[in-house]
């Protein structure tokens, strides 16, 4: 999607006009049933993602495949990062821009890297994103990476009024873009500051787009809804690792299935020193950062 | 006495979880990793070494490898500790099993066992592939200088934006 | 006379009253409406450009629309104060005002719905939010009962209303058996209206300066404070432009109930105030980011104080009988009252609670131009809707608007 903030500054009358009657269109349209994403009957999703591609092509003029992997049976989706190894370089934070079709202006960034002082401790307070060293690690500090927890106690998803976002079979939470009414519910109630919001139409260059998306993943969204991690879900349903994990130059991000005891995940919660943020507000995050030494 | 302990212990700490589950099976094998970095036209040692006599006289290098610095326990270290005297192509291990560099962590998991046991596992280092198939490893080499193996400060991505207020076109309040 | 006939002898007689109108009613209409008009095309700008003409960022993702939905909620709830003593005490200088009371929390709801309109990314996709073909979340979203009680609200005062009105026009008492209840009915909603609006927030552990107790509670005493000082103006207005006869102890009653509630405001805030500072929890932050400012941040605390002070001021002006008395401070109190209540809901209680973020960071919120514009707009929009409504229920209320020969209304006044 070529057009920025500038090019919708240009919509014309007509295109505001159309857009209003297509909204009344959209209406009527749903005597055919809503198009809310939750447990659709999978030939009525087949078709509405036949439909998104159709219109990727129109708009943004990319041949995007649109995912639908359901969860895997026996899969409990977990992550793990070692707070000792985490070297503050946000090498993460950009792969997951171009793995997740972020806007780039203005800019989204789903995972937040925060530098702590080690004197301080874990303590949201004395953090900061917006360090800019030479070189990294900096005397005195250590790096918490933040993007979304997975929570299994989610506030996030218990606020939504339009059910427009939940936990998939795979622990996942995610949205559909298509149903959320961006009331911001959700941003308020997340205490992790993972989901952020589309304030205008996301400036993703056409040639920048990541063709393999999924229809509750990574997906071009549109302007006016909620975002956030998905643990990557149109590698992870495919068994790949998340775009983070992969790039970490520190191999301080793991991941795996909470459920197969032979898993890292299941190693680290077994022999390191594990913690969750904001343990106290019982959010029960499946997202651990770990002490390996 | 440690070492010992430590090669009949992993096979015992694996089994419970090779019985549960197919990625720990794949971890019983040797793990797939790329090849050693080597420095270019280094290797085969054995290339300059061969016609070399052994000088197993622990001093500072001078008229070859000077360029190497040893920050890995220097005090009690030197070359031959790790490289074979005689087979110039191989690493030996503590006890002069000869260990080839693409096996280079059995070396370094001699006295970092609780790092290797964590590797292993799949958790110290990094990993690519699937998470539940197929994975490979890097060798320790790949992210530490055997010679120095602290790992090397980076430069950073550049910091995220602050939230700018419209129509401002210097950085916002943060 | 068949219901079709009256009703449309109604809806003339009601549109022809609202077109006349001396110089002053047609100033204030065109002011409105040119408010109005300003607002729409700030609104047009932000639907084209986004809400990122707004000055919300993901750090403090509700601002000032939602502190508006805020306070107006509690203008809403307040009609209540009016109605408990009316119907249940049978108090006749307050019941004949009730239906103004009514009207007041009618126009205040659509301004309400109209916010989150406003707030909203997609307001497109309203219709999500509406079952059959829509969902609400019901009733894990406190959102989705916040819907469902300020339109039942709505209803019933809009039901109430019309109902009392028509008769009134028609020369009929109204159903007693139909109103009663409803009103009474209208009393726990009133609450409930303002408890969930705050339990919206409450529930909301992320953010400690809301996840408070304290705060339903307080949301009431402060909507006991705001609705009736709009009132009070407006009782005074009607006073003076029509010959509707309000007795004055109606007025000091309601200033005095005013002082009982701003007393528990005060306390209310006061109590958290000491929490938060005794016992200088981590929590505190958010409390000193409103009070005192956090570092070079101290965008918020000159509305802070003045938000103190004038309750404080209207505390005193109302305890006093000679002051409430007395139609200037009376006045002077209302104003402080509202300006106290309005800053302490729009600015003090959304903003301080999004900053720091969950992460930590202070974004300095204050609102652009179009969200003041917006929220004129909105504001005018339920003047406009409050004066049309009255312009048509004073006459009728005076037996002045009525069918022909239809016998004078019982409601006359004395």
């Amino acid at each position: 999607m070529n057009q920025g903030p500038e090019q919708a500054d240009g919509l014309s009358r007509r295109q505001v006009m159309a857009g209003a009657a297509g909204a009344a269109a959209a209406m009527i349209l749903t005597s055919c049933g809503p198009k809310s994403l939750h447990e659709v009957p999978k030939d009525r999703l087949l078709s509405l993602v036949a439909e998104m591609e159709k219109t990727y092509k129109e708009k943004l003029g990319a041949d995007i495949k649109v995912g639908t992997e359901p969860a895997l049976p026996g899969v409990e989706f977990a992550y793990a990062l070692d707070i000792s190894r985490c070297v503050g370089c946000r090498r993460c934070v950009y792969a997951c821009v171009e793995e997740n079709n972020q806007s780039r202006d203005p800019q989204i960034h789903w995972i937040k890297v925060l530098s702590m002082e080690k004197e301080k401790g874990v303590d949201f307070a004395h953090a900061g994103a917006y360090y800019d060293p030479k070189e990294v690690p900096e005397d005195g500090h250590f790096y918490v990476p933040v993007a979304c927890q997975q929570c299994r106690n989610a506030p996030c998803t218990k606020v939504c009024p339009t059910g427009a976002t939940w936990t998939e079979r795979d622990g996942i939470v995610v949205i559909d873009y298509d149903w959320c009414i961006g009331c911001r519910y959700c941003m308020a109630a997340c205490p992790y500051g993972a989901r952020h919001f589309n304030w205008t139409t996301p400036g993703l260059p056409t040639a920048e787009i990541n063709k393999n998306t999924h229809y509750i993943g990574n997906r071009p969204r549109p302007s006016g809804v909620v975002e956030k991690c998905t643990f990557c879900i149109q590698r992870t349903r495919n068994g790949r690792y998340p775009a983070c994990v992969e790039v970490c130059p520190a191999g301080a991000r793991k991941f795996g299935n909470l459920l197969d005891p032979g898993s890292e995940i299941r190693y680290i919660i077994e022999h390191k020193r594990v913690l969750v943020l904001k343990e106290d507000l019982n959010t029960l995050p499946k997202f651990f950062y770990f002490y390996a030494t | 006495m440690r070492i010992a302990f430590l090669v009949l212990f992993l096979p015992v700490a694996l089994l419970p979880l090779s019985a549960a589950s197919p990625s720990a099976k794949k971890a019983e094998e040797r793990p797939e990793v790329p090849p050693p970095p080597f420095t270019d036209g280094i290797f085969p040692c054995s290339g300059c070494h061969a016609t070399m006599e052994v000088n197993p006289k622990r001093r500072a290098l001078t008229e070859f490898h000077d360029d190497i610095v040893l920050r890995h326990d220097e005090e009690h270290r030197w070359c031959l500790d790790c490289h074979d005297a005689k087979d110039r192509d191989s690493l030996h291990s503590a006890s002069g099993e000869l260990i080839p560099f693409s096996e280079s962590y059995r070396l370094c998991g001699q006295c970092h066992g609780e790092k290797f046991r964590d590797w292993k596992a799949g958790v110290h280092g990094r990993r690519s592939g699937d998470w539940n198939g197929h994975k490979t490893y890097l060798l320790c080499a790949h992210c530490h200088n055997p010679h120095q193996p602290r790992f090397r400060p980076l430069a950073p991505k550049p910091p995220p934006r602050p939230p700018q207020r419209p129509g401002s076109t210097k950085g916002g309040s943060r | 006379m068949s219901f079709i006939h009256l009703f449309s002898r109604f809806t003339w007689g009601s549109v022809r009253l609202v077109t006349r109108g001396n110089r002053l009613y047609w100033t204030w209409i065109v002011f409105l409406l040119a408010l109005i008009v300003w607002g729409l095309f700030a609104f047009a700008e932000q639907v084209r450009g986004g809400l990122v003409v707004t000055a919300m960022r993901d750090q403090v993702s509700w601002a000032f629309y939602i502190g508006n939905f805020t306070f107006l909620v509690g203008v809403a709830a307040a009609a209540v104060i009016l109605v408990i003593p009316a119907y249940v005490y049978d108090w006749k200088p307050i019941r004949h005002i009730v239906v103004y009371g009514e009207l007041l929390a009618v126009s205040a709801i659509v301004m309400c719905l109209l916010f989150v309109l406003v707030d909203i990314g997609r307001p497109d996709r309203f219709w999500h939010l509406l079952p059959p073909v829509g969902y609400l979340n019901f009733p894990d979203s406190i959102l989705a009962w916040d819907v469902l009680v300020l339109n039942i609200y709505f209803l019933v005062n809009f039901l109430v209303v019309t109902h009392i009105l028509y008769r009134a026009f028609t020369g009929r008492a109204y159903e007693k058996r139909l109103v009663i209840p409803l009103v009474l009915f209208s009393i726990p909603m009133a609450v409930g209206i303002h408890t969930v609006t705050a339990f919206l927030y409450n529930g909301l552990a992320a953010r400690p300066y809301w996840n408070a107790s304290i705060l339903a509670p307080q949301f009431l005493a402060s909507a006991f404070c705001s609705g009736p000082a709009i009132l009070l103006f407006l009782l005074q207005l009607l006073r003076h432009f029509t010959r509707f006869e309000i007795p004055d102890e109606a007025i000091w009653k309601i200033a005095e109930l005013m002082a009982y509630a701003m007393f528990l405001n005060l306390f209310l805030h006061g109590a958290e105030a000491f929490k938060e500072y005794y016992s200088g929890t981590e929590h505190l932050l958010y409390t000193r980011y409103w009070y005192q400012g956090l570092g070079e941040h101290r965008t918020l605390v000159p509305f802070a104080w003045t938000a103190v002070i004038l309750n404080l001021v209207s505390f005193a002006l109302f305890i006093v009988p000679a002051a409430r008395r007395n139609p200037v401070t009376l006045n002077l109190g209302c104003l402080a009252t509202y300006a106290g209540v309005y800053i302490e809901k729009g600015m003090g209680l959304i903003i301080p609670g999004l900053t720091p973020d969950s992460l930590g960071e202070i974004y300095q919120y204050y609102p652009t131009m179009i969200e003041l514009r917006v929220a004129a707009g909105i504001f005018a929009t339920g003047f406009l809707l409050f004066t049309l409504m009255l312009k048509v229920a004073v006459p009728i209320s005076l037996g002045e608007f009525r069918l022909n020969g239809a016998p004078v209304p019982l409601s006359d006044p004395h």
